[in-house]
Formats: structure tokens, C-alpha cells, sequence
């Protein structure tokens, strides 16, 4: 991928011919996710979880579940709405996250494509009402510790463990959390982009310092609310269970899979003919950066793996040994190690096939359904016990979640100039080479 | 035969002639054998048309060695040779591995890498480099032109086009037989019996 000469007034024309392609994507997962459910509900696909409908739970020590509990296709429906929202909402959360960090570490090669981790975060606003209503909607079957009868010392199903969390996780509670992280990240996302748009106008550094000190705070507070809202999330779906590690679990697995689809969005750019200053040093350096932190989510996952492993307390242990010792879900945890370890990190080891446009579409959208696969894994076992399944449900909603990112990150994206030309280190990108 | 080394020196002083001037030496059909400079300077290997080093290939081989080395070597101690039951794990347990493994796996892909670019090169212990101008380190870049390699053309050709190109200083310089021989069995009887260490023979060839 060579530079080529470039516009610096150039923008983002959101093409019918783009649209359309959203909307191609759109209409086969509607397609899928309706054949999906129709072959739930009538229970003809018994492979895939057709049979729980006829389950009664209660067995062994490790389910939660210990009353009887039907599981019905609209709770897998449920669920996957949760998986596809904290998936989507980590790949929005990871732009602004990526941009805030080019500020505060002054980085100045990135200066030029800043504006494509910016657009990400108009997800956000969608991401909250679509958490919110999911939560309200599904919040009993997804999580646990919702059920009241938990806290009531009167009832058979009083649990001593989960009243213990009652302080913290409660519906009120959870929901301030939940409206103050969200809501945060998004008074952030604006504020950047407010002096992002004003830099465009008014030139100087002013804004530069203004947006370092803003992107320096936002990190800190990301720091901590990435890390709560893991345990919020997906980590209270195994209400029992907790792990130490778990907020970077989440963040790691958000981060590869955001900084993947920032690639793979610069790649479709350059090649709409977008962004001509592009070269190979500039995909050297993002797909770099997606080699690396394949390599951190693994050391993450490997850490808090090897740790219970070697420890095998019970408690901890019950987490793998769901997954692990399943019929289904063991061959979905070798498959993300697989897919998200052994071959981004083989695919991008060479200095050359982190500049190649093919190879990195190759990975890139690997990792991203990788990681799409690590959230599964996180949220399904933990909700439907040994009743999920993976169909044309899952592939259409994720399809349909895919698109409406897509649409709302190209309309942002159409918004605002392509370049911000005024960005103090803007000549560093544009010449950027190595 | 000759066994001798003549080589023309080219001092210069400024980076952007130094650029300019190794492009427009090679054009010209000259060889230059090695350039010299205090700091690295950036697009100097494209201008001289250097191909891309070899060595990361070899830290994966490297790497690659590591791992199986360490896997069988906790394998062998810990399965085959004394097998120890520790918390009930199976005796071949691969996850309490990965640590080790991984540990010698950068290790060698780190260390052979190293060793080789300097067997490559030949910086081992016993060489002597050929030291062509000291100013090297300091403020000057140096283009060393080795004449049996450019039979071609005469002494007195290279040296109007070195100067030509903005080059200050333009010298020749000879390194006897006895000067590029280097034979590790000598240095160390050297070191043995004389104590001659190395900056002293370095200092030799100014």
C-alpha cells in the first residue's frame, strides 16, 4: 500500500453503494436471526438447544439454577442481546479509548486517522439504550442475583452467598452504575469531540492541551469504570464465582478486538480511496499494536487460567469446569485460543504481513469474530448452563448489531473532515515513514 | 597474490551529502564496501541498497528451538524421569508448562538472535575491527570503497568522484596481511602471554 497524493479537505462521502452494503448485511442476519428463531420455537433444530425447552434444572452442586428453570428460546434471544451489546459497546468504548491515549502519549503518527476512533464513539449513545432496555427486558434470565426470593431467608431459595452482595448488587444500584460509566464515557466522547471539531476551525495548540488534559482525565476514569463494569456485566452472571482478574479480562479482549476493527476500517478506507497519505508504516504501527495486545488478551486469559488451574479451589475451578468439561462449549474454548492467539500471532509475526492489505483483513475480522467468540464464551455458559447453542440466531444478530455499528460509525464518520488538518502533529502523519 | 586490503576513505561531513553522494557513487558503478557514521542515519540503508536482515527469521528458529527444548526437558524431568504427583494433577500437565516454556523461548529466540548477528558479523572477542578514520565516532561520515572490488576503474577515477561529491578528504588507506588476519587460538595466547587486550591492538592500526 503505497501514499499517494491526498486532499486535506477530504470527507467521508457516506455512498449509497456503502449503504447498501450495510443493508445487505443487515437483510441476511433479519434472515437469519427469523429463521433462527423460528427453528427454536418450534423446537425442529434439537442439536441446538431445541431440547431445553423440556429441561428441569437442578443438578449438581455446581448450577446456580437449583430450582426448576425452563429454558425457552427467548432467553437464548436474551442473551444474546447481552453478548452483542457489551461486545459492541467494548469496540465503541476502544476508539474513544484509543484516541483519548494518542493525546496523552503526544503520539504523532496516528494524528492523521484520528478521526476513525473518534467516529467509533457515536455507538455509545445507541450502546446505553440498548443496555438499559436489554437489562430491564432480560435481567433475570441473564443474571442471577436478580432473582428476589435469593435475599429472602424465608424462601427455599435463599442464598447465603448472593445476599452477602447485596450491598452492591442490587437493581438500583447497578442501574446508577451502569447510567454514570455509560453516561460518562459519553460526556468524554462529546467533549473530545467538541474540541476535536473546534481544532478543525480555530488552528493553534489549544485545543491540543485542552484535549490532553481532557483524554488524561478520561483515561483514569476508564481505568476504573472498564474495570467495574466487567464485573457488573459478565462477571455477576456467575454470581458465585468471582476472579481478581477479570477487569482486565474484559478490557483485553475489548481492546484487541477495538483496535482490529479500527484496522480493518482504515484498510476499507484506503481502499474506497480514502486517506491517500496512508503507506505501510501506518498499518505497520495499528496492526503492531493489534499483534500485541493479541499476545496481552492471552497472557490475561493464560494468567487467570493458570492461576485456578494450579490453586483448584472449587469455587474458582467451577468456572472452567463448565466450560471445559462441556460437551459444547470445550471445542468454543480451544477455538478462541486458537483463533485469537496462535494465529494473529503467527499471521502478524513478519514485519511484512502487518503492511499487506490482504493479510491484514485476514486477521483482522479473525480477531474481531474471535473475540465476538471470547464474550460468547464469557456470557452463555454462565445464563443458559448446558442449554446454549450457536445457530443462525447468534449469526443473525450479530449481523444485524454489525450493521447498525457500521451505519451509525459511517454516519459519523461523514460528519466531520476526514483529516483534522489542524492537529499540532498532523505533518508527522502525513509523512510518517520508517 | 596480493593478499592485502586497499581501500579508498571518503570523508564527508554533512549527512544530506553523504545521502546524496552514496546514491550517485553506486550509479556510477562504484562498490562501496562499508559506510561509517557516529549516529544512525535515517534512509542510509536504502541508499546503499542493503537488503533486509535475516536475522528475525533466525529468532524464530531460535524461539522455535526454546519451546521444544523446554517442553521436552519438563516432559522428560517431570513425566518420564521422576514423575511427581503435585495437587493431583496429571503428571503431564501442559498449562503448569506454558510458564517455563515461554521463558525459554524468549530466552533463546533473545540470545540467538544476538549471537548470531555478532557471528555474522564477526564481533566476537578475537576480531579486529579496521578502524578506516577514528573520526567515525565523532563528527565525520566515512565511505570506505574497497579498490580490488572495483577493478574497473582506476584510483584516480574514484577519487575525482568521491570529490566531486562534496566529499572533504579524500585518502587511501592500506591494511597489511598480518593486520586483517584474526584467529581466536591467537588472541587468547596472546591474552595468555603478552596480556595484549584488545584496545591495544586496535590502537595499532591508527
Amino acid at each position: 500500500m503505497k501514499a499517494d497524493s491526498y486532499d486535506i479537505e477530504e470527507r467521508f462521502v457516506f455512498s449509497d453503494g456503502a449503504k447498501r452494503s450495510i443493508f445487505t448485511i443487515l437483510v441476511i442476519g433479519v434472515v437469519l436471526f427469523v429463521i433462527g428463531i423460528i427453528m427454536l420455537a418450534t423446537g425442529g433444530d434439537s442439536s441446538e438447544g431445541g431440547h431445553a425447552l423440556a429441561f428441569a434444572g437442578g443438578e449438581g452442586s455446581g448450577s446456580e439454577h437449583g430450582h426448576g428453570h425452563h429454558y425457552t428460546w427467548t432467553d437464548r434471544l436474551k442473551v444474546n442481546f447481552w453478548i452483542n451489546n457489551v461486545y459492541f459497546l467494548g469496540l465503541s468504548i476502544v476508539g474513544v479509548f484509543f484516541f483519548a491515549v494518542q493525546y496523552a502519549a503526544h503520539a504523532g503518527w496516528s494524528a492523521g486517522i484520528k478521526r476513525i476512533p473518534e467516529a467509533f464513539g457515536s455507538f455509545l449513545p445507541v450502546a446505553l439504550v440498548l443496555m438499559i432496555g436489554v437489562f430491564l427486558w432480560g435481567n433475570h434470565t441473564i443474571f442471577h442475583w436478580t432473582d428476589a426470593s435469593l435475599y429472602d431467608k424465608e424462601s427455599p431459595n435463599y442464598d447465603e452467598i448472593i445476599a452477602g452482595k447485596q450491598a452492591y448488587l442490587n437493581l438500583p444500584f447497578y442501574l446508577i452504575r451502569m447510567l454514570v460509566f455509560i453516561g460518562g464515557w459519553i460526556a468524554f466522547y462529546y467533549t473530545l469531540r467538541k474540541q476535536s471539531l473546534l481544532e478543525d476551525i480555530e488552528g493553534g495548540t489549544k485545543r491540543f492541551w485542552k484535549m490532553k488534559t481532557i483524554a488524561t482525565l478520561f483515561i483514569i476514569f476508564f481505568a476504573v469504570s472498564s474495570s467495574v463494569s466487567a464485573w457488573d456485566w459478565v462477571m455477576s452472571i456467575d454470581t458465585h464465582w468471582f476472579s481478581t482478574m477479570f477487569g482486565w479480562y474484559v478490557f483485553a479482549s475489548w481492546h484487541v478486538a477495538g483496535l482490529a476493527a479500527i484496522s480493518l476500517t482504515l484498510v476499507l478506507l484506503k481502499e474506497a480511496g480514502y486517506l491517500k497519505f496512508l503507506n505501510e508504516s501506518h498499518f505497520h504501527d495499528i496492526n503492531k499494536m493489534v499483534f500485541g495486545f493479541s499476545v496481552f488478551w492471552t497472557y490475561i486469559w493464560f494468567g487467570q487460567f493458570l492461576l485456578i488451574y494450579y490453586a483448584n479451589i472449587p469455587e474458582e475451578t467451577i468456572y472452567f469446569v463448565e466450560r471445559l468439561e462441556s460437551d459444547f462449549y470445550s471445542k468454543f474454548i480451544f477455538f478462541n485460543l486458537f483463533i485469537n492467539f496462535f494465529f494473529p500471532f503467527l499471521a502478524f509475526m513478519t514485519r511484512d504481513s502487518k503492511r499487506k492489505a490482504t493479510i491484514i483483513k485476514i486477521v483482522c475480522i479473525a480477531v474481531l469474530i474471535g473475540h465476538w467468540f471470547d464474550f460468547y464464551l464469557m456470557i452463555t455458559p454462565g445464563t443458559l448452563k448446558e442449554h446454549g447453542g450457536f445457530g443462525f440466531l447468534e449469526i443473525g444478530l450479530a449481523m444485524i448489531y454489525l450493521a447498525g455499528f457500521a451505519y451509525v460509525v459511517a454516519n459519523a464518520l461523514s460528519k466531520a473532515p476526514l483529516i483534522a488538518k489542524n492537529h499540532p502533529m498532523i505533518q508527522e502523519s502525513l509523512h510518517h515513514h520508517y | 597474490m596480493d593478499k592485502n586490503k586497499h581501500f579508498l576513505v571518503g570523508i564527508f561531513g554533512d549527512q544530506d551529502d553523504l545521502l546524496h553522494g552514496v546514491g550517485d557513487i553506486r550509479k556510477k558503478g562504484v562498490k562501496i564496501h562499508e559506510v561509517f557514521t557516529p549516529y544512525p542515519v535515517h534512509g542510509l540503508e536504502h541508499a546503499l541498497g542493503y537488503q533486509r536482515s535475516w536475522t528475525p527469521k533466525a529468532a524464530f528458529m531460535f524461539g522455535f528451538l526454546g519451546t521444544c527444548l523446554a517442553l521436552i526437558m519438563q516432559i522428560g524431568m517431570m513425566v518420564i524421569d521422576w514423575p511427581m504427583n503435585i495437587g493431583g494433577k496429571p503428571y503431564l500437565s501442559i498449562p503448569d508448562f506454558v510458564p517455563v516454556t515461554f521463558e525459554f523461548t524468549v530466552l533463546l529466540a533473545s540470545y540467538g538472535m544476538t549471537l548470531t548477528f555478532l557471528f555474522v558479523r564477526g564481533y566476537l572477542p578475537h576480531s579486529v575491527p579496521r578502524i578506516f578514520d577514528i573520526r567515525a565516532t565523532d563528527d565525520k561520515l566515512v565511505v570506505a570503497i574497497d579498490l580490488a572490488n572495483n577493478a574497473s576503474l582506476s584510483e584516480e577515477q574514484i577519487r575525482s568522484i568521491l570529490k566531486d561529491l562534496h566529499a572533504e578528504e579524500v585518502y587511501r588507506r592500506d591494511f597489511t596481511d598480518e593486520d586483517n588476519k584474526s584467529s581466536f587460538i591467537k588472541y587468547v595466547v596472546d591474552l595468555f602471554t603478552n596480556g595484549v587486550t584488545r584496545s591495544s591492538r586496535i590502537a595499532h592500526h591508527r
